[in-house]
């Protein structure tokens, strides 16, 4: 990486502690060379408030998003993306957000498809930012363009599609990251979300609830990793697991999680999540508390 | 479409400028939300059961002819705080009436759709269907 890592020891037990960053470290490499900084919000307006200084705005669904397919960009795009917002491919880019990382972690996952090799979470994200004060500014950098190689999407290693899980079921691990009414089936929408729902509620089956805020420590910050192991004790390292939650953004912070901080190799995010799974047809649901049996016909 | 006049000047307001600038205009309509009056600030603290929304809302419908509307949302959520700037400037003070006729769907000539993510729009379209409740009940 060029970019050193931030060597702060709270970080030091975490399988991959480069892939987090303190609010310290990144307020001393704000305009560091080969260092540079992105807001991925949930709320597009937040950005415009008031951002770290020279911070650039990513926005899940302006630019991460095909604006046609249920898809994200392709390469070409990701290449004008990052061309426009004046980053390198081999530059280091830490990612903040609101909501402890959520979309943040959506980003950095979406960076990963295209295999942008140095990605960072700012631990604590806005929240972290902003309770302690460091200042933030209204002023949008004009970043010189660069010139982002196009690389192709690679969706085998940490997406999942439905007919993947589908293929999944019963023999490897299913981790449903929602709140737990929309796990049991009892909400067919997030709590907040009442227009984002689905036709039928529940959960895909064998899938255990671990929601995706248990690795969230009140300040926003990632829980340590012993509290970590503790809720994820049911999976080795090795395990083939799968996430998801309702559009695959909870997940992809479960997956940063699993991937970055416990070291597990082969982690996939179902983005399709519930609201594709909740919508098809004749897909297996299991309803209520328990994950359920694998189907016969699975 | 029937909508209140100060409801329509913000619809034709937002249809004279597009993409970034939409945005800026949201943004101005969430640092125009106006606190609330002393006494409703401690029911605002109050949690609402059921319901996580950062979204504070108040009707009194005493006099259905000049109805009032209150609105809270923490400075994190300023997307939430400019949806209902939008309505307390295009609703509050309207008849019972006239708010009830506003069609579920106004938002949408608002031309948010390409900055705002459609799904999060709708949310605005809920609050008003929160209000609504309040005058039907």
């Amino acid at each position: 990486m060029p970019v050193a890592p931030d060597p702060n020891p709270s970080f030091a037990a975490y399988a991959h502690p480069e892939r987090l960053v303190t609010s310290e470290w990144l307020g001393a490499h704000i305009g560091a060379p080969g260092v540079k900084i992105v807001e991925s919000d949930e709320d597009v307006l937040l950005y415009d408030v008031g951002h770290i200084p020279g911070a650039v705005k990513i926005d899940w669904h302006l630019d991460l998003n095909d604006p046609v397919t249920r898809d994200y960009i392709d390469g070409e795009a990701f290449a004008d993306l990052m061309s426009r917002k004046g980053i390198s491919r081999d530059d280091t880019v830490v990612i903040y957000g609101d909501k402890s990382n959520w979309w943040a972690a959506y980003a950095l996952w979406v960076f990963t498809l295209f295999g942008h090799e140095d990605v960072r979470l700012l631990d604590g994200g806005r929240d972290a930012w902003i309770a302690e004060d460091r200042g933030t500014t209204l002023d949008v950098p004009e970043n010189p363009r660069t010139d982002y190689p196009v690389v192709e999407r690679d969706d085998a290693a940490i997406r999942a599609f439905k007919d993947d899980v589908l293929g999944h079921l019963g023999k490897g691990p299913l981790i449903d990251v929602r709140s737990p009414q929309e796990y049991t089936g009892e909400r067919t929408h997030m709590p907040d979300y009442p227009e984002e729902g689905a036709l039928r509620g529940g959960h895909i089956p064998t899938a255990a609830s671990i929601p995706w805020a248990k690795a969230a420590a009140p300040d926003s910050r990632f829980r340590s990793r012993t509290e970590l192991e503790e809720i994820y004790a049911a999976y080795a390292p090795t395990d083939d697991v799968v996430a998801y939650c309702r559009i695959g953004e909870r997940s992809s912070h479960t997956w940063f999680v699993l991937t970055h901080l416990l070291g597990f190799d082969k982690v996939r995010n179902y983005d399709g999540s519930w609201t594709e799974w909740g919508n098809a047809v004749r897909v297996p649901i299991a309803k209520g508390e328990e994950p359920g049996e694998v189907p016969a016909t699975a | 479409m029937s909508l209140p006049e100060p409801l329509a000047e913000i619809v034709d307001d937002f249809a004279a400028v597009d993409g970034q600038q939409k945005l800026q205009l949201l943004l101005e309509f969430s640092r125009e939300l106006p606190d609330l009056p002393a006494e409703l600030e401690q029911a605002a603290m109050e949690p609402v059961p059921e319901c996580q929304s950062p979204l504070f809302l108040s009707v009194d419908a005493a006099d259905r002819e000049h109805v009032r509307l209150y609105f809270s949302a923490p400075p994190e959520a300023p997307t939430t705080r400019g949806f209902a700037s939008i309505l307390h400037q295009g609703l509050d003070g309207q008849s019972a009436k006239a708010i009830l006729d506003v069609p579920a769907d106004f938002y949408s000539a608002l031309g948010l759709a390409e900055a705002v993510s459609p799904l999060r729009l709708r949310g605005m379209s809920a609050m008003l269907t929160r209000i609504k409740r309040h005058l039907t009940d």
